[in-house]
């Protein structure tokens, strides 16, 4: 059966943003199938499709869903991440500008399913053209009484939907840290227990979902569990820890690659498939050097390993952190290793938020350890050191409260670890030269 | 009753305890160490110093370990929590915590108060390594002397517990210090213009684990090694906040809280914490002075205690001993009090008892402020800062009533003393910061005899015919008893400057005792004869304090 395009598939229609195009295109159709089941219901339906949450870590939807306490007397709320902040990633960005009211559907869909009456869309500030087009759509929807009190008549149904513009922090992409910001402090991610679903936005109950996820929600409301199960990859029976990876995905390839662009494929997909069908091979006629399987946090995968399928298991085995936001950054063999993972920790000593005493200290000195290295200055025992503080900071579960230091120790071990000779080449020949020219400086 | 192995041995926690696994290692005497982590804050789990491996005992036996390393701080002791402190895997964090914490640390502990008594020298040795394996240069942030009248950050200093910003935020709720910036550039700092400067602010000098807090009070005075520390008890108010008295060579150097969940918790305030240096103020009247007409003559303690005791014979031979008063500070000890009284009765039975001025500025002063700067009700206080600016007025009280059928308060008795034909008052002031107003000077100017204590000269020599020096709390040796009703022992830090007698051990002299004053035996002495004070018959009042129910 060949696969067809559900998430992407209006993005093409002229007027698909305002609600009555939407409409035409069988828009809301979905939430008026949710209205007639009980929010029970809809979230016994997403358990059973087997959706994973698209933000990064995958955990099941229709689970975390289930940890709301029951018979909370609320408010309930439901957070909606779109502080999308991972490098490469920026599937949520074009399904908030291309089709908003996939979004909000999916969005209003499942709020009746948590009995959220309120839903905060976290926007990164960034997305200036998103937030406007969002917040017009829900202005639509409140003057056609698909939000605000009595929704499509259904007694009892509130939700009010608010857009957050975020200031500019990756941090606040992590949901506790998401929370905090919203309740007006400094995006300090929290430490669990108590989970958000129990004690989260104002100390109420509250989820927090990626954009991506819950337009699959409206999906799987309109076609059904079976159909988003009959997508993607089932568990693998040798792995009683994976629950499989089902539905359409959204791959956002960038780099090195002659077609960049947002993909939406079966999850399951090989890099080597995304990169030649789909991304039109490595630019220039060049060769894959390495690729970053799901956002930058994810690690290296290096070219031997392209064959490696894009699901939520995959990049696991290759020894990267998994599959992330699925999005594909391409780096082609001209590209010096040293200066990506300069980079990438550069991002990442920035990006800390400075709460954990690993991740504060730990991210910054890998940035100037390798920033060291790039001045020629690096000594072949600085490996095993960035390789030291990567398993302090991230590998070894439990050292930080949140991912961050994770996501900034993966690309450093995998990198050195995958790439060893090329960053050892480098310190030794660039040292020579170094050294080289101070004596001839001294001489003179 | 809950068992938790602590690196192999059980130990019992009561049923109804909280305990995180920092507090429990503790009751097994292991030191799981932490910096972020105060008993009084809530818990944030950021410092990532005690992270420990943890496991659970099943009822069978077998001991099933998590694969992460957690924090102890945040983990609750549970029955069949099983702890280790000393794996290799804990180890290892707890060291490269540390690694991490001195990357960007000055290391100037010469020049550091905090040098002494700092965890990031004590963990350091305990768990750290020797050697530093940064090779680029170390971050430099500015010191910030603007961040509080009474306290300094040392910026490069501070490991970002944020300690004191939690202080700030939940016990004096005035929410000045916040942190800003970044990963590593991440700072404390205050709101522009709006400095720490609340009432309780120099607590997170206390609290701060390492030298980054500073007390501009005591800054550069003494390093902490030389100082020796004594329980005593803070009388700036009738709280009574437990404390320590830092001193060394007879000068007293720091005041800092001394834990008492009956007194004040694990703080105390600004006033009291900086309200010692009448102690080491060079105004210090230092020996017994006498008027001959008009000349002050200076006299020695036993030629005083020989014209004390003639003046006051004269007193009651001359029938006139309904006519004199004796004025007690509540500034003075429980055995201070009952000494005067005592010897005043036995030299004149008609002498009236007087308790002497209170400071009293009004309303208790409590925390923490709301985000409008109201007080929270009384049963919501974490603390209280009292009106009534003396550590003893309750036990006063009680000796008085054992005196008199009711208790006459200083503005009562002086409004009478015109009417009451008073003669000789024995006034008694050890409150270092009460000065008698004009009023009350021209009160007791037209009296015959006026024997003043007090700690400084003022403007007795215009009106007093007898002026004794007093010692302060940090030399007196007795029992306060706070607004609560709580009994606490005071001890001397110091002894009092240039031969000087406490009024202990003059009223001792005057009442002709034989052997040394003894503050127990006088307080067992009282607590044998007041029944409302039975309690106190013991040896020691401990470390904090025994209630006094008739009192509160």
């Amino acid at each position: 059966m060949a696969f067809e395009p559900v998430l992407l598939r209006h993005l093409q229609i002229p007027g698909i943003q305002h609600l009555d195009t939407y409409q035409a295109h069988g828009g809301y159709q979905a939430l008026k199938r949710a209205l007639e089941l009980t929010p029970e219901q809809v979230v016994q339906l997403v358990k059973d499709s087997g959706l994973r949450g698209r933000g990064g870590a995958g955990f099941p939807t229709g689970v975390k869903w289930g940890f709301i306490p029951k018979d909370h007397p609320g408010p309930i709320y439901l957070c909606v991440n779109a502080d999308e902040s991972e490098p490469g990633t920026f599937n949520n960005r074009i399904l908030m500008e291309g089709d908003p009211h996939q979004v909000l559907e999916g969005t209003i869909i499942s709020a009746y399913a948590i009995r959220a009456s309120v839903a905060y869309i976290y926007i990164r500030y960034e997305y200036g053209r998103a937030y406007r087009i969002l917040q017009r759509a829900i202005e639509e929807l409140y003057k056609h009484g698909l939000l605000g009190r009595n929704i499509l008549g259904k007694a009892g149904f509130n939700l009010d939907i608010y857009i957050h513009r975020g200031a500019g922090a990756y941090i606040c992409g992590e949901e506790t840290g998401l929370i905090e910001s919203l309740e007006g402090k400094r995006a300090w991610p929290r430490i669990k227990p108590p989970f958000p679903a129990v004690q989260g936005l104002f100390q109420k109950p509250t989820i927090v979902n990626n954009v991506e996820t819950l337009a699959c929600v409206k999906h799987i409301l309109e076609r059904g569990p079976q159909w988003f199960r009959s997508i993607g990859v089932p568990p693998d029976p040798n792995n009683p820890r994976d629950i499989g990876s089902f539905g359409p995905k959204l791959y956002c390839l960038s780099g090195h690659v002659n077609r960049p662009g947002c993909y939406e494929l079966p999850l399951g997909i090989t890099a080597r498939e995304l990169i030649e069908k789909y991304g039109g091979g490595v630019w220039n006629g060049r060769r894959v050097k390495a690729i970053i399987p799901g956002g930058l946090s994810m690690g290296f995968m290096s070219d031997q390993e392209l064959d490696t399928p894009l699901d939520f298991n995959g990049p696991l085995k290759v020894g990267c952190l998994g599959l992330g936001t699925a999005a594909v950054i391409v780096i082609d063999d001209r590209t010096s290793m040293i200066d990506v993972l300069y980079n990438s920790c550069r991002f990442f000593a920035h990006e800390s938020c400075g709460q954990c005493t690993p991740c504060r200290e730990g991210t910054a000195w890998m940035t100037k350890i390798l920033a060291r290295i790039r001045r020629g200055e690096g000594y072949l025992d600085d490996l095993d050191l960035l390789l030291e503080i990567a398993n302090g900071i991230g590998i070894m579960p439990g050292t930080t409260i949140c991912g961050l230091a994770d996501g900034a120790a993966w690309p450093v071990k995998t990198a050195i670890t995958k790439f060893r000779a090329e960053f050892e080449d480098y310190i030794r020949n660039s040292r020579s030269r170094s050294v080289t020219l101070r004596e001839t400086t001294k001489t003179l | 009753m809950a068992i938790i192995t602590v690196n192999g041995r059980d130990i019992e926690i009561g049923d109804h305890e909280s305990l995180n696994l920092i507090q429990a290692a503790q009751r097994a005497g292991v030191e799981i160490p932490h910096y972020c982590w105060h008993p009084a804050l809530s818990v944030v789990a950021s410092c990532r110093m005690c992270l420990v491996e943890v496991g659970e005992k099943r009822s069978d036996g077998s001991i099933v370990m998590q694969p992460r390393v957690v924090p102890a701080c945040q983990t609750p002791a549970k029955h069949g929590t099983v702890v280790v402190t000393n794996s290799p895997k804990a180890r290892a964090a707890q060291a490269a915590t540390l690694e991490y914490l001195l990357l960007n640390h000055p290391l100037d502990c010469p020049v550091c108060d905090q040098a002494g008594e700092c965890l990031l020298q004590d963990y350091s040795y305990k768990y750290g390594r020797a050697r530093s394996r940064l090779r680029e240069g170390k971050l430099a942030k500015a010191d910030k002397y603007h961040i509080g009248d009474q306290i300094v950050l040392f910026t490069d200093r501070c490991v970002m517990c944020t300690r004191c910003v939690r202080f700030t935020r939940e016990i004096s709720g005035t929410a000045e210090l916040e942190v800003i910036h970044r990963g590593d550039h991440a700072e404390i700092d205050i709101f522009p213009g709006k400095p720490c400067n609340n009432k309780l602010a120099g607590n997170v000098v206390d609290i701060c684990p390492v030298g980054a807090l500073c007390s501009k009070d005591f800054l550069y005075k003494q390093r902490v090694w030389f100082l020796k520390s004594q329980k005593s008890v803070c009388p700036q108010c009738a709280t009574g906040c437990s404390i320590w008295i830092d001193h060394n060579k007879n000068i007293v150097y720091r005041l800092r809280p001394r834990y008492n969940p009956q007194a004040n918790g694990y703080f105390m305030c600004d006033e009291g914490r900086f309200g010692y240096h009448h102690v080491n103020s060079k105004e210090r009247l230092l020996q017994p002075l006498g008027r001959q007409s008009s000349e002050w003559m200076p006299l020695n303690w036993l030629q005083l205690v020989q014209e004390i005791r003639s003046r006051l014979d004269e007193i009651r031979q001359a029938q006139e001993d309904h006519l004199t008063a004796l004025v007690l500070s509540p500034w003075l000890t429980l055995e201070e009090a009952w000494l005067a009284c005592q010897w005043m009765r036995q030299m004149c039975p008609r002498a009236k008892l007087v308790r002497g001025p209170i400071r009293d500025l009004g309303e208790d002063d409590i925390y923490p402020k709301t985000s409008r700067g109201e007080a929270v009700p009384r049963d919501k206080a974490k603390f209280i800062i009292r009106g009534e600016k003396a550590p003893n007025r309750c036990g006063l009280d009680i000796i008085l009533r054992h005196y008199e059928t009711t208790i006459v308060t200083w503005t009562q008795w002086l409004e009478s003393i015109a009417q009451q034909n008073i003669l000789h008052v024995y006034f008694i002031n050890s409150d270092p910061l009460w000065e008698a107003s004009a009023l009350e000077l021209e009160a007791l100017r037209s009296l015959r005899t006026l024997v003043v204590h007090d700690i400084f000269p003022r403007d007795w020599p215009s009106v007093a015919h007898w002026l004794i020096p007093a010692t302060t709390f940090a030399e007196k040796s007795g029992t306060y008893i706070n607004a609560d009703g709580l009994a606490q022992t005071v001890r001397p830090a110091i002894i009092p400057p240039e031969g000087m007698w406490s009024e202990a051990r003059f009223f001792w002299q005057l009442l002709d005792r034989t052997g040394l004053y003894h503050a127990p035996t006088v307080r067992r002495e009282i607590a044998s004869t007041i029944a409302a004070l039975q309690p106190l018959d013991a040896d020691e009042l401990g470390e904090s304090g025994i209630p006094i129910r008739s009192c509160a």
